[in-house]
């Protein structure tokens, strides 16, 4: 398969390998079914080392492979019936942004996604993804409209972050993002957030303010891009794999901070391996969650919302915290002694 | 000879050093220098006129010559805007731990404390203005850029909702590069945090006024300094969500000298206005009274 990234090349070789000498075998009539056999064997061991163990910067170049499934590739093996909606009504149709209804298992949702071009001409058209204000208000319109006929929404976050343009500053992307996060809090139907890419920043966050959030297991999602921390903290933005190491970017560190609710298996070796099959998974994680969510009243549906960020941050209260850690430290003391 | 003793005095005033601040006298190797108080005279960053830090201080740090407002820290503009007495300040000692174990932030954090005297960015509290109770929120650029990490989030997550339990308006001063990358996923997720407390005290008929100052950009730009019921902005003040820089590598074009501006904003709708520091109390009172929330909303 194409498409491989540097941490898989010790299997692209092995590979190799093996078809080289089948083919020499084949050539010469010699029979090496023996030492193909082995040599599988030692694949496979080395399949399952490479792919259990995959860093958060392999993981970011996962998320961020040109194959990888897009909103639309997703949706279209996630829901029947989909007829796709346009514009925001203030500006203009930014294709950065798509969304429309559709049914999941029968039921009608509204979905919305962020939306990387397939090729270059592509790309060009959606802006890679980044959304200008009217696509964020094009979101916000949908959910308003969900809001209004009780439909679940669904969103699909894939996004190095807001367009970073004059067009967009002066039609005013600070408000379109923050609008959308103080909107999105109050809505009245269940909302489920999947990051199936990359999650870059307030461009991200201004679709994923969700009950549940949920991540494809090589997705990433963080404050700033591993690129942008690096050309920050070190003045080089091709360091982005030390960052991304650094900024506890993947599935498993936000479901462990608790801002996820769910990681989302994908394929061996990554989405763009099987789209369907990495649709099937997320499709049957969204039914379970929208079934527990479905139990719910409007003004449940809220405060579940307003509670899941609320706790979101770590801090300290100041002396007293401070006290009661010391001393946890000294009780902890004798143990270490031992 | 003579000319030499009558050229324009001017000339002679020193402007201290940070370097020379720091360490309270001249630096080593350098020639002395006509005895000046330290700190007596002050220089415009704008348009570098020199004047009395007195004269300045009593102008509010705005330039009398160019208009320019100079940043303020927290307390600044606390003791400027709030009346004199009764200011109760909230979380006072709520302080940033280093959740994410990110390379070099426990020591920036400390160097940043010591350097600002405060434990975070924002100080947060109930006060009065004319008379008027609000609750307030003041962020202070002088604090690592300003930048909302939970300890930011939270202080304002906590004084919207007092503001929504004791039904008082609203008032944040924000100033800040963005979201605090050390923090990454925690402080991004406190934009939702703020914006969703905002949602909830304006369902409740809260009144918000955000008070945009120089310079407000990132994350908080684009959560609550954009949500005000009215929003407004000192003069000259950068607002605006991405970089300068960044916006020119993707366009490929110089940006004019005023992008972002407050006056930008104003002209592209973000703001309802641009109001001088000296005007800025005053300006609040009428709001206030406006709303008619001196019993509460």
């Amino acid at each position: 398969m194409a498409g491989e990234l540097p941490f898989e090349m010790p299997l692209v070789e092995m590979r190799k390998k093996i078809a080289e000498l089948q083919q020499f075998g084949a050539e010469k009539g010699i029979d090496f079914s023996d030492e193909v056999a082995r040599l599988e064997e030692r694949y496979r061991v080395l399949e399952e080392e490479v792919y259990s163990n995959i860093s958060p910067s392999q993981k970011m170049h996962l998320a961020r492979h040109q194959a990888r499934p897009t909103s639309l590739d997703l949706m279209g093996f996630i829901f029947t019936d989909f007829i796709e909606l346009h514009g925001d009504r203030l500006f203009g149709d930014d294709l950065a942004v798509v969304g429309g209804i559709g049914k999941l298992n029968g039921i009608p949702v509204t979905v919305i996604g962020q939306q990387r071009g397939k090729d270059t001409k592509d790309n060009i058209q959606r802006f890679f993804g980044s959304a200008h204000p009217e696509g964020f208000r094009k979101g916000l319109r949908l959910m308003r409209q969900a809001d209004k006929f009780k439909r679940p929404i669904i969103t699909f976050v894939d996004t190095k972050g807001a367009y970073p343009g004059n067009t967009a500053e002066e039609r005013g992307q600070s408000e379109a993002i923050a609008r959308n996060l103080l909107e999105m809090s109050q809505l009245g139907v269940p909302v489920i957030c999947v990051v199936i890419g990359e999650g870059g920043s307030g461009g991200a966050l201004a679709l994923a303010v969700g009950n549940r959030v949920l991540m494809l297991e090589h997705a990433i999602y963080s404050a700033i891009t591993p690129n942008g921390a690096a050309s920050i903290l070190w003045k080089d933005a091709s360091k982005a794999d030390q960052a991304a190491e650094a900024m506890r970017i993947t599935a498993a560190d936000l479901l462990e901070m608790e801002v996820i609710e769910e990681i989302v298996p994908e394929p061996r070796g990554g989405a763009h391996r099987d789209y369907e099959a990495t649709a099937a998974a997320i499709k049957d994680s969204l039914w379970r969650h929208l079934q527990e969510l479905s139990t719910m009243d409007s003004a449940e549906l809220k405060e579940d919302r307003y509670r899941k960020f609320r706790k979101i941050g770590e801090f300290s209260e100041g002396q007293q915290e401070l006290l009661s850690q010391e001393e946890e430290a000294l009780d902890e003391e004798p143990s270490r002694s031992l | 000879m003579f000319k030499d003793l009558f050229q324009k005095k001017r000339k002679y005033a020193t402007i201290p050093s940070e370097r020379q601040e720091r360490s309270g006298g001249p630096v080593e190797g350098e020639r002395p220098k006509r005895e000046i108080p330290e700190g007596l005279m002050s220089k415009c960053s704008k348009c570098g006129t020199i004047q009395y830090s007195k004269e300045l201080e009593k102008n509010l740090k705005v330039c009398p010559s160019c208009g320019h407002h100079m940043r303020l820290n927290a307390a600044e503009r606390i003791a400027m805007t709030l009346d004199p007495e009764g200011f109760i300040e909230f979380d006072s000692e709520m302080r940033s731990i280093d959740p994410l174990q990110f390379p070099g932030y426990a020591s920036k954090l400390e160097q940043q404390q010591l350097k600002s005297g405060q434990p975070d960015a924002v100080i947060t509290g109930q006060g009065s203005i004319g008379g008027h109770p609000v609750i307030v929120a003041v962020m202070n650029f002088e604090f690592f850029s300003g930048s909302m990490g939970s300890v930011v989030g939270e202080k304002i997550t906590r004084a919207v909702e007092e503001a929504t339990e004791k039904k008082l308006p609203m008032l944040i001063f924000s100033t800040s590069g963005g979201a605090r990358m050390q923090e990454s996923i925690l402080s991004l997720m406190q934009m939702a945090k703020t914006s969703a407390a905002l949602a909830r005290f304006g369902e409740a008929g809260g009144l918000y006024i955000s008070i945009i100052t120089d310079p407000t950009t990132g994350g908080v730009s684009a959560s609550f300094a954009s949500l005000g019921d009215i929003n407004i902005a000192e003069p000259g003040a950068l607002f605006g969500f991405a970089g300068r820089i960044v916006i020119e590598q993707t366009i490929r074009q110089k940006l004019p000298d005023d992008f972002q501006t407050a006056e930008f904003n104003l002209e592209h709708g973000q703001l309802d206005m641009v109001v001088h520091r000296k005007e800025m109390r005053a300006t609040l009172i009428k709001l206030l009274e406006l709303h008619d929330v001196k019993g509460g909303f």
